[in-house]
């Protein structure tokens, strides 16, 4: 057998392979999600796919969803936001002041968002106005700041209570008594359809418009986005700012679903945020991700917590879990660079 | 010939606090012409081609666009007069397909109610026509670059330059990164822009870039202007005797 030969086998072999990984690049998590559902539903057949069990996921991660889709945009311009977590609990806070002093539910319900995008704007500005090395230093900053500011404005103690109009935010049914007939148990939590708008939103923000399409380039090559023209500075901006409203908004979220603000809200949920991300196949080095990964990546946490749950694993064994979740999706994410770049 | 010039500059001086970059540097280029710019390291071809296109604001010296004199604030203001860059680091981003990177920051949009949204059947369609113009042979204008060989990266740069009637064209060593078998199809590139009426200044320090594709060739030294000529009355070893600083 001579050289050629053998190289055109070799690539007839590797050639069923290579052009197998576009496809679980893409459709990979979804079986992913598929499988875990089936397995689940094996395991405790009565309960994981009941309706009540499966809004009762949808409404946990409707908040934490709007966290890793922010921290989402910020990854892909291969950056980072640690003060999520510490956003929805100010925003939660300042909510919670609002309603106290007896505001109408349209202004409490407007405070959340705006205090996150405030928040955000501020990490976007100090990221690229007082050239930090690293947006990780930055918003570490900031999750001290703002968690502090949260402890200071409301004491540090817990405030309850709030307008029906808030609560149904984070908390409300959509009753099918349409389909399933008068009186029926099923609903659709108003959380989901919040969270399905804001995604779709988003997706069409990041992949059709053309600042969606700049966040792309500087997370590919920010040299080449400036040399194109692009403000690649207020683009950052915009992005942690987008990513702080949002963040603003899961706030909003969990101010309904719990009825009260309280101090360790959000805690170490920017970590859950990255870790969702991640999972979902978007790049720690940038330019790389999509929405839907997002949102799948948010389910694989949330399923897996509930399912954890429904069994009685305990919360330790669900955090070693997810850590070796997080490493195996990176380590994909490696091999697939190292596959890319041999061709 | 004079109806022809398309870029003069006239006794260009750049400095940089004490260091004379450049000094009183003349330079013409007509429509449609290859020139090669040659030198040795630090002779000023960069620094020259960075006031030629906006970067640097000359010290002393103008310059002239179709004939006109002009002053350039910045590099949009040459792209507006029609004159692109290809960098040396091509400036392109690796994670966006062919397409997404020539209409990088222009992206052809189309009006929805009151949204702008971009226009991907447009671009796919002009990314398309363009590389055709060009004779670029790539699988698909949906490649991400970072999956193309370094010349097809190169002719992507250079259809990026040229996506929006560029009349002038310049090349800071577009043929330094690549494999020998892919520098052809780049200094083909450049004699097809030059088919296409496009004036092109390629700063090179191959010979062979230089006299395939070059119709005059000028030597900086030093910060200033050493030797020119008509491709036809030079040789190689003049050449590159200039870019020593040798002249018969």
């Amino acid at each position: 057998m001579d050289h050629g030969e053998k190289r055109l086998m070799d690539k007839n072999q590797e050639s069923l392979f290579v052009r197998l990984i576009p496809f679980f690049e893409r459709y990979g998590i979804l079986l992913l999600i598929l499988i875990m559902i089936a397995v689940l539903h094996l395991l405790q057949p009565d309960v994981f796919l009941s309706w009540r069990n499966v809004t009762n996921i949808f409404k946990q991660v409707s908040w934490q969803s709007m966290l890793a889709l922010g921290v989402f945009m910020v990854i892909v311009t291969a950056g980072i936001d640690l003060s999520v977590g510490s956003i929805i609990m100010l925003s939660l806070m300042g909510l919670a002041i609002a309603s106290k002093a007896g505001m109408p539910w349209y202004v409490v319900m407007l405070i959340a968002p705006a205090i996150g995008f405030l928040c955000g704007m501020f990490n976007g500005i100090g990221i690229t106005l007082l050239r930090m090395p690293h947006p990780f230093i930055m918003t570490l900053g900031t999750l001290y700041i703002f968690r502090g500011i949260g402890n200071l404005i409301s004491g540090g103690v817990p405030i309850t209570g709030f307008a029906e109009q808030i609560r149904v935010i984070g908390n409300g049914k959509i009753k099918l008594d349409v389909f399933f007939g008068e009186g029926a148990r099923e609903y659709i939590p108003t959380s989901l359809i919040l969270m399905i708008v804001i995604f779709f939103i988003f997706w069409v923000f990041l992949n059709h418009t053309r600042i969606g399409k700049w966040i792309y380039a500087i997370g590919g090559n920010p040299g080449a986005a400036r040399a194109a023209g692009i403000n690649v500075d207020r683009i950052l901006i915009v992005v942690y700012t987008l990513c702080g409203f949002l963040a603003g908004i899961g706030g909003l979220i969990l101010a309904g679903r719990t009825n009260s603000a309280y101090p360790n809200a959000g805690l170490q949920s920017e970590l859950d945020a990255i870790a969702a991300v991640i999972i979902g196949g978007a790049s720690f080095f940038g330019g790389r991700g999509t929405v839907l990964g997002v949102f799948a990546g948010v389910m694989i946490m949330g399923i897996l917590r509930n399912g954890l749950n429904l069994m009685n694993v305990s919360v330790f064994w669900q955090q070693v879990l997810i850590g070796s979740i997080i490493i195996l999706a990176v380590y994909i994410d490696v091999l697939r660079r190292q596959l890319a770049t041999r061709t | 010939m004079s109806d022809n010039l398309v870029l003069e500059a006239k006794s260009v001086s750049k400095f940089f606090g004490t260091i004379t970059a450049l000094q009183n540097v003349d330079l013409h280029l007509n429509k449609g012409e290859v020139l090669g710019v040659v030198g040795d390291n630090g002779a000023g071809k960069s620094t020259l081609m960075k006031v030629l296109s906006g970067l640097y604001k000359p010290s002393e010296g103008s310059l002239f666009f179709d004939q006109e004199k002009v002053t350039l604030n910045s590099p949009r203001d040459s792209q507006n007069l029609g004159l692109e860059m290809v960098y040396q680091d091509l400036a392109l981003a690796g994670n966006l397909p062919i397409g997404d990177n020539i209409f990088l920051g222009r992206e052809p949009t189309r009006k929805v109610g009151p949204f702008n949204f971009l226009d991907h059947k447009k671009r796919k369609q002009l990314t398309e026509e363009h590389l055709a113009k060009l004779k670029i042979n790539v699988k698909s204008a949906d490649q991400k670059v970072e999956e193309l060989s370094g010349g097809q990266r190169q002719a992507v740069a250079i259809a990026r330059a040229t996506a929006f009637n560029a009349k002038i064209v310049l090349m800071d060593e577009p043929t330094a990164a690549l494999a020998v078998k892919e520098v052809g199809k780049v200094l083909d590139l450049i004699l097809n822009l030059k088919k296409l009426g496009v004036s092109v200044i390629v700063i090179s320090h191959r010979m062979d870039d230089i006299f395939t594709v070059c119709d005059r060739v000028m030597a900086l030294f030093q910060g200033t202007n050493f030797a020119e000529s008509e491709l036809k009355n030079t040789s190689r070893d003049e050449v590159i005797g200039w870019i020593m600083g040798k002249k018969d």
